[in-house]
């Protein structure tokens, strides 16, 4: 059974607790921003920001909504991250969190480009650096506690829960309180499925959301890394195929052209 | 001749300073790190060094495998003399690209991680391991021009040690090597390609494609021999030997055949896909994909195949140029034009970036200079064991 949490941007409101939460519990050292005429801050997450509230102004049917929606790991059901790295040190765990491990990470960053939500950060500042994102408070689950920011938000916009039963909540309240929510539950199938599930009040393209398809990103890659092993065997055996040939046959010219001159000589 | 023997100073002492200033910019990256050396940042995470110096830098060092292949394998013996200096070619790019990732890795005195904690899924795995094992099999691949060299030398202490023995092991150890080479190659080449193919929501679909690996493979053996017809061109005109016109042509026929064979897969994909309007209607991508198909394929298989040209060194040389730059303009296409990764990032390189790069290459082609003067990379004696074989039944 995978863990997994429900956003409900309905619920949230903006209160960015979320955010210190985070901070806090990851020992992660503030920023220094400037005032860009907006709630929002930091403008982006970074190697020390895990998660952030994004704030959008949007226009649906007619109506002025002012709408949130927490930005961090997605904690995919199939992660191109982890697949993207060669050492391994990223890995899709069992009860739903993405981890990353440094003892293995050698900064090639193949994590950040792969991201399809662009979540892995790095450590640009520092001479021995890593990579950060939200580790879903993988640490915390072990010891049988949420995550910190679903632990503090006071709204109950965050839920926590076995991803079965939350993405039938979601369901059910999309179901129950028609013209509420579009009808999208963003998470449930996006690249196969994601551990963070998200419910809004308009279409999630107006909150920044890349619209993906329900196919895993790294279906691909598995076909291309399938056929390593039968392409490795196929070219050497082709390979030395036709040097074998080509080498018989200037043997074979050889042996013919000696019996020719036997022939002359006589 | 004089001009030429006083202008060598000018040009290595040039070099020299590209090298030392690229040198200086490494250890300036190492004491304060990528951020305040490169202009890359979360949303732009690669940039010049893995767009150049991997990508192009791989590709362009095909010249290896395909001109070994060519004259170990398929026995056109013709191409003997073009294949050792591609093989040297080949092994300082692959020296180049290893070098350029332990300045590109955020921690590169973990680089033999790769060595111990394998993720077969991932494609930069296949090519880690590809790059490393295929730089040492280029090695040994060169090295009979080293002993070959060593057993001339006439110093006691050189002169102790009998080097036809590691140079009768190599020979005799050839063949594999260079099927060893060829099948490496093939999966590295590809396996580039592979990588790309985990960005299916970001890079554009006019170069998205499952067959990428191929199209990278394909292209990478058109541009091979491409790269050799330029380099051993400039080589021929700096150290003054001959370039056999037959040779040259030869390579530019096969090239034209390749990359027929390349436009073919690539037009054939974009219709199976059903994308084939997004080259009229997916501005500004879609200049991109002009611009690598017009200058490094198109143009060039109509001009390698008018007789005018293939009698002409000189203008073999410049389609080759086409070549070589149209498939650089495809690299940096997919590895950072055409990738959109993340919203509200822009991204050019950082002066320093430059220097790096630039002093790689001013390394390789210092240390071509060099090995073109110490080491028999031309003219050397036949090490193909059936060559008298071949000779004698042509007769």
């Amino acid at each position: 059974m995978s863990k997994a949490v429900l956003y409900d941007a309905t619920k949230c409101i903006g209160c960015r607790a979320c955010q210190v939460a985070c901070k806090q519990w990851n020992e992660l050292p503030s920023e220094e921003t400037s005032n860009r005429g907006t709630y929002e801050n930091p403008p982006k997450t970074s190697a020390y920001t895990f998660t952030k509230i994004r704030f959008s102004e949007v226009e649906d049917e007619g109506k002025f909504q002012w709408v949130f929606a927490k930005v961090q790991c997605m904690h995919c059901e199939h992660p191109a991250c982890a697949t993207a790295c060669l050492v391994g040190a990223l890995q899709k765990t069992e009860n739903g969190p993405v981890v990353y491990d440094d003892r293995k990470c050698i900064g090639c960053r193949y994590c950040m480009i792969a991201c399809p939500f662009g979540i892995p950060n790095f450590q640009w500042d520092d001479p021995l650096p890593w990579i950060r994102k939200c580790t879903f408070c993988g640490d915390r689950q072990g010891g049988g506690f949420k995550p910190a920011c679903v632990t503090t938000c006071p709204t109950g916009a965050l839920k926590f829960g076995e991803r079965e039963e939350l993405v039938a909540e979601a369901r059910e309240r999309i179901d129950t309180a028609p013209g509420k929510y579009v009808d999208h539950i963003y998470g449930e199938k996006e690249v196969g499925g994601t551990s963070w599930l998200y419910l809004s009040p308009v279409p999630f393209e107006k909150l920044g959301f890349p619209a993906l398809s329900s196919e895993p990103v790294t279906v691909d890659v598995a076909r291309a890394m399938g056929a390593v092993p039968p392409v490795l065997v196929g070219v050497a055996a082709l390979m030395t195929g036709i040097y074998w040939l080509i080498q018989r046959r200037g043997k074979m010219r050889q042996t013919k052209d000696d019996d020719k001159e036997v022939e002359v000589t006589k | 001749m004089m001009q030429r023997i006083r202008s060598f100073p000018t040009g290595t002492s040039i070099l020299s300073a590209v090298v030392v200033i690229g040198l200086i910019t490494m250890i300036l990256r190492y004491i304060n790190g990528l951020g305040a050396t490169t202009n890359l940042s979360d949303g732009r995470p690669w940039g010049l060094w893995i767009s150049f110096d991997l990508y192009c830098g791989v590709a362009l060092a095909a010249g290896g495998f395909t001109l070994a292949g060519v004259v170990y394998i398929f026995r056109q013996e013709k191409y003997h003399s073009v294949a050792r200096p591609a093989i040297l070619t080949a092994f300082l790019g692959y020296t180049l690209v290893i070098l350029a990732l332990l300045v590109d890795l955020g921690q590169p005195w973990y680089l033999w991680h790769a060595l111990i904690y394998w993720n077969v899924h991932s494609p930069l795995f296949e090519v880690a391991m590809c790059v490393m094992a295929y730089t040492a099999v280029l090695a040994l691949e060169f090295s009979p021009a080293v002993f070959e060299r060593l057993s001339e030398v006439n110093l006691p202490i050189i002169r102790r040690f009998n080097w036809h023995i590691p140079l009768r092991i190599i020979r005799a150890i050839q063949i594999p090597l260079v099927i060893a080479g060829i099948v490496l190659s093939t999966l590295h080449q590809s396996s580039l390609g592979s990588m790309l193919l985990l960005m299916p929501e970001t890079l554009s679909p006019l170069w998205y494609t499952p067959i990428l690996p191929i199209l990278f493979l394909v292209s990478a053996i058109a541009v091979g021999p491409a790269m050799v017809l330029f380099e051993s061109t400039l080589s021929s005109r700096v150290f003054g030997h001959k370039l056999g016109l037959d040779i040259v042509s030869g390579l530019g026929r096969a090239i034209a055949y390749i990359l027929g064979l390349y436009l073919l897969l690539k037009l054939v994909d974009l219709m199976a896909r059903g994308d084939l309007a997004l080259v009229l209607t997916a501005y500004p991508h879609n200049l991109l994909w002009w611009g690598e198909i017009i200058i490094g394929v198109v143009v060039p298989i109509i001009l390698f195949s008018l007789p005018s040209v293939r009698q002409s060194n000189t203008k073999l040389f410049w389609c080759a140029v086409l070549v070589v730059a149209g498939l650089v303009f495809n690299r940096f296409n997919v590895s950072m034009l055409a990738l959109d990764i993340r919203p509200g990032y822009t991204y050019f390189p950082h002066w320093m970036e430059f220097a790096v790069s630039a002093g790689l290459v001013a390394d390789a082609l210092l240390i071509t200079w060099l090995a073109n003067r110490l080491l028999p990379i031309v003219e050397h004696e036949d090490d193909v064991p059936s060559k008298a074989v071949l000779e004698t039944g042509s007769h």
